[in-house]
Order: structure tokens, then sequence, then C-alpha cells
């Protein structure tokens, strides 16, 4: 017994460096302060003409202004109930139709070619065709970001199911677990990162697509917010628009990475536990 | 050997057909195997070996034949095939609802300290007991293994033969052991077969004692014996 039973010691110690981990990340931070200390600069020294791009300052100090009065609050909040609306039925849309695809021979006959065809459209081509359907209202909006929202996440989530090695189907199979078991066991955890990949995409384009949508006809919403700006050239509020346009992308791309980071620890083994 | 009866038997396969469109992989192959006995399949690459394996462990609808294999087996492959995403003790306890039961076997195997690794963490031998784990913990009757140290290193695989061994004579499961290697069969099995032109051509019982050793007496004969069937010529 003792010659296999022997206990281990060829386990891979593999800490990456923590130190120059650190390193890297501060010194990428350094050309962007750069370039905010640089257009500071050339704003208050009247390089850059304030009217046409207002300094940083400047853009903080509105966005702190309508941050106390109430109006960006209301607005991001309008404009965040849309893109969550319009993510959740295009995702979910995406997520049944993209399993069945993955799953099912007949789904795959069945759904994927129009969907194929459908990819072709630029969907943010779809706007008008959307107004005569559905009006200028919050659904056209809420359609538009679904809209983008679902092609990423089905593409993904088909491809996710597509690619999962048939061995370990197979393998846990003999293990005696029957199609519902190996779905959840091994089909979705499996497909996960590439359903992780496809949210991201999916939150992107519903961004891409709320930006577009809120220049039509809107009351609220941070769009609508820009849009009014620029009739009074407060240029400063459509600087702040786009900040917050930003802001929104990065911080869920932030979030998401945290909660794949979580999900896949299996991926990186040792470092998580 | 002793006459066998069909109550003995755990495995019971006649007239096994296979074809993959134009080709028949398997035509009319038989086999039998009695409880608790380790059967070694060997022949040429593309033989049909696997596809044999995995038409017995129930994974391919497409063939015909009467076979019989009981509920209670586990199939261990040439590559580990454990799931990423689940720790070691969770892919042993795959299916299995007795905790103690994937514990007791991971221990079996030497590896009850690396139950909360991930796959990744491990190396290809390690991994490749896990696999074995597995597959104990089922308390198989009968083991079907497709080359399950073809993968490994030469000195891991003696290691892994041995630990075979060990568990075999504990635990007094059945096997078919699919393999190429000669020595591998001689050493493990209680009967070598030979997979040719789709239908065992050759049973050889292995009568030889254990412990067994390349170098025993016999064991050279039987050796000779085996690569004639397989058709490998004596060196000049
Ligand atoms: N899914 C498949 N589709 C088509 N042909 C197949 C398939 N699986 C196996 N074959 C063919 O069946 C034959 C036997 O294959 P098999 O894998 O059983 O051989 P083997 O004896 O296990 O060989 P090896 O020793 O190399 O593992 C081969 O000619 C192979 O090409
Ligand atoms: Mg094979």
């Amino acid at each position: 017994m003792t010659l296999v039973a022997a206990p281990d010691s060829d386990v891979a110690s593999a800490q990456p460096p923590q130190k120059a981990k650190r390193r890297v990340r501060w010194q990428r931070t350094i050309s962007p302060v750069l370039i905010l200390v640089l257009w500071e600069t050339a704003s208050r020294t009247g390089v850059i003409a304030e009217d046409k791009l207002p300094a940083p300052s400047t853009v903080l100090q509105t966005g702190w202004r309508l941050a106390r009065d109430g109006t960006l609050g209301d607005h991001l909040l309008d404009s965040l109930t849309r893109a969550a609306i319009g993510l959740l039925i295009g995702g979910t849309l995406a997520l049944v139709l993209g399993s069945v695809a993955g799953l099912l021979r007949a789904g795959d006959d069945a759904i994927d070619p129009p969907v194929q065809m459908a990819r072709m459209l630029p969907h943010l081509a779809l706007v008008p065709l959307l107004i005569i359907w559905v009006g200028i209202g919050e659904s056209m909006k809420i359609t538009l970001v679904a809209l983008g929202a679902f092609f990423p996440l089905y593409f993904n989530t088909y491809a996710g199911i597509r690619d999962i090695d048939e061995r370990l189907v197979e393998a846990a199979r003999t293990c005696g677990l029957n199609t519902w078991q190996r779905i959840r066991h091994v089909v979705l955890p499996g497909a996960l990162p590439s359903l992780f990949l496809g949210l991201r995409l999916a939150i992107g384009a519903a961004w891409l697509s709320l930006v577009v949508g809120e220049q039509t006809n809107t009351q609220n919403g941070i769009g609508f917010l820009m849009m009014e700006a620029r009739e009074f050239s407060q240029t400063d509020v459509v600087v702040l628009g786009l900040f917050v346009y930003a802001g929104l992308g990065l911080l869920s791309d932030l979030l998401l990475r945290i909660l794949e980071r979580r999900t896949l620890a299996w991926r990186r083994g040792l470092q998580a536990t | 050997m002793a006459p066998r009866t069909a109550s003995d038997l755990v495995v019971r396969a006649r007239g096994v057909r296979r074809a993959f469109g134009p080709v028949t992989v398997l035509d009319g192959a038989d086999l039998d195997i009695a409880r608790g006995e380790v059967v070694a399949l060997l022949g040429g690459s593309g033989s049909g070996k696997s596809t044999l394996l995995r038409i017995l462990a129930g994974l391919d609808p497409a063939a015909s034949g009467d076979f019989t294999v009981p509920a209670q087996h586990a199939v261990v492959f040439q590559e580990h095939r454990l799931l990423p995403w689940k720790r070691v003790i969770d892919n042993v306890g795959l299916g299995v609802d007795d905790r103690t039961r994937c514990t007791d076997a991971l221990a079996e195997v030497g590896l009850a300290d690396r139950a909360r690794a991930w796959p990744i963490e491990l190396s290809g031998g390690q991994a490749q007991r896990v696999a074995f784990a597995r597959a104990l913990a089922r308390e198989p009757s009968v083991l079907l293994l497709d080359e399950p140290f073809g993968a490994l290193d030469a000195l891991t695989r003696l290691r892994m033969q041995q630990l075979f061994g060990r568990l075999r004579a504990r635990h007094g499961f059945a096997a078919l052991l699919v393999t190429h290697d000669v020595e591998e069969a001689l050493l493990l099995a209680d009967r070598a077969l030979v997979l040719d032109r789709g239908v065992i051509a050759a049973d050889l019982p292995v009568e030889l004692e254990h412990p067994r050793a390349p170098d025993a007496p016999g064991f050279g004969v039987l050796r000779r014996r085996l690569l004639d069937l397989l058709g490998v010529p004596s060196a000049a």
C-alpha cells in the first residue's frame, strides 16, 4: 500500500508573484490620469474652448449639482430600468432558445437558421421599423435593448453547449446520471464560461442600444438629459451623460467579472478555495 | 479452467455486431466474464476493442447482439474524464449518495488528502487514481477499463498496476481490461482474449501464480504465445 498511498509532494505551488501583479495594475493607471490632467490644463488655459469641451472638473461639478437636486438620480433610474427590463426579456429569450437549439437536434433545425439570418441585420438599423411596429414610446426602447442583448447571449449559449466535451457527458452517463442530472452537472457548468462571455457582450450591446434608443422622443433617461442639454448648449451636461454611460458600462463589466471569478474558481485551481 | 455455469457469469455477450457505415468492426463477438474474473482484451489498433467495451458499458445504442452487463458496473477510460468544475470528492461522488463510500474509495487510491482539490491541480497519475476511486465508489461487480494506464508514464503505470492488483484482491470485482500491452495483460488478467476481424479469435487462460512478475517462470512462454496470436513475429 505504501508505494501508491505515499502522500503527494508534487502539489504545484503556483502562486503568482503578487508584487509584480500589483505594480502592473498601478502602472496602468498612469496614462489615463495623465490624459485627464492634460485635458484639465488645456481647458483651463483656453486651448480647448469651454463650450466645445468643458474641463473634467466642470463636468464633475455639474454632476455633483445634478446629483444633489435629484435630477441625475431620476434619469439614471429610468435608464437603468429600461436596460434591466430589456436585458431580462432579451436575455431570457436567448437562454431559452439557445439552450433548446444547443440541446435538441430538432430545436437546432427549427431555431438556429432563422436566428442566423436575423443576425445579419444590424439591429440598430431596425429603429424605423420598430417605431412603425411598437411606436416611439417605452416599448421601442425596451425592444431595442432586448434585441441587442439577445444575439450575443444566444450565440454563446448555443456554442457553450455545443462545445462541451462529449467524453465528459459520456463519463457522467457511466456514473448513472440521467438526462436532467447530466444537464445540471455537466452541460450547465461546462457552458458557464461561454454564458458569462455572452452576458458580458449582451450587457455591452444593451447599453449601446439604450444610447441609441434614448435619443428619439424621450422624456426621461440619461439620453434625454443629453439631448435636452444639447439644445441649450450645455456641453458639460452632454459630457456628463457620456461619463455616466461609460461608468455604467465599466461598473457592469466589473460586477460580472467578480461574479465570474467566484463561479469559475475551478479554472484557476489552487488560487481559490 | 473450471467449467463455468451461467449463474457464475457477470457479463455475457453473444453475437455482438457493430458497423460504422460500410465497415463492420464487430461481427458477432462472444464474451463471458465470470464473477471476480479479470479478462484482458487485446487486439491490433482499430480492431474494435474500445467499440466492444463501449457497447458493454451501454454507451452505444447502435450495436446489436445479446448482452447482459450488471447495472453495478463502472468504467475507467484512458483519459481520466473528471469534471473540471467539481472538486475531487464531488467527482468521486457523482451519482453516489453515500459520502463515506466516496471518502473510503479516495483513501484506497491514496488520495484522501486531495479530496478538496480541483482536478486541474492533479498530476496525470493522480487524476487517473481519482477516476479509479470514482469507479470503486460505485461498488461495481464488474469494472470496464479501456487502456486505463495507457496515458501514464512507465513508472506510474507500474504503480497503478500494483494498485489495481491490490484493489482487485480486496474487492473481488470482475474486470474487462482493454489493453495493448501484453505484459500488462499477463500481470493482471486471469484470461486473455484476442480480438481480430470482429470476433474473439483466441482465448488464453493465464495460469500464473500471484504475485506475478515478468521474470517468473512460464511468463515468457505465455508472452510469446500472445504475441504470436497478435501477429507479432519473434525477433530474428
Ligand atoms: N464513431 C465512429 N465512427 C466511425 N468509425 C468508428 C467510430 N468509432 C470507431 N470507429 C472505427 O472502428 C474501428 C475500431 O475502433 P476502436 O476504437 O474500437 O479500436 P481499438 O481496438 O480500440 O483501437 P485502439 O487500440 O487504437 O484503441 C476503427 O477502424 C475505427 O475507425
Ligand atoms: Mg481503443
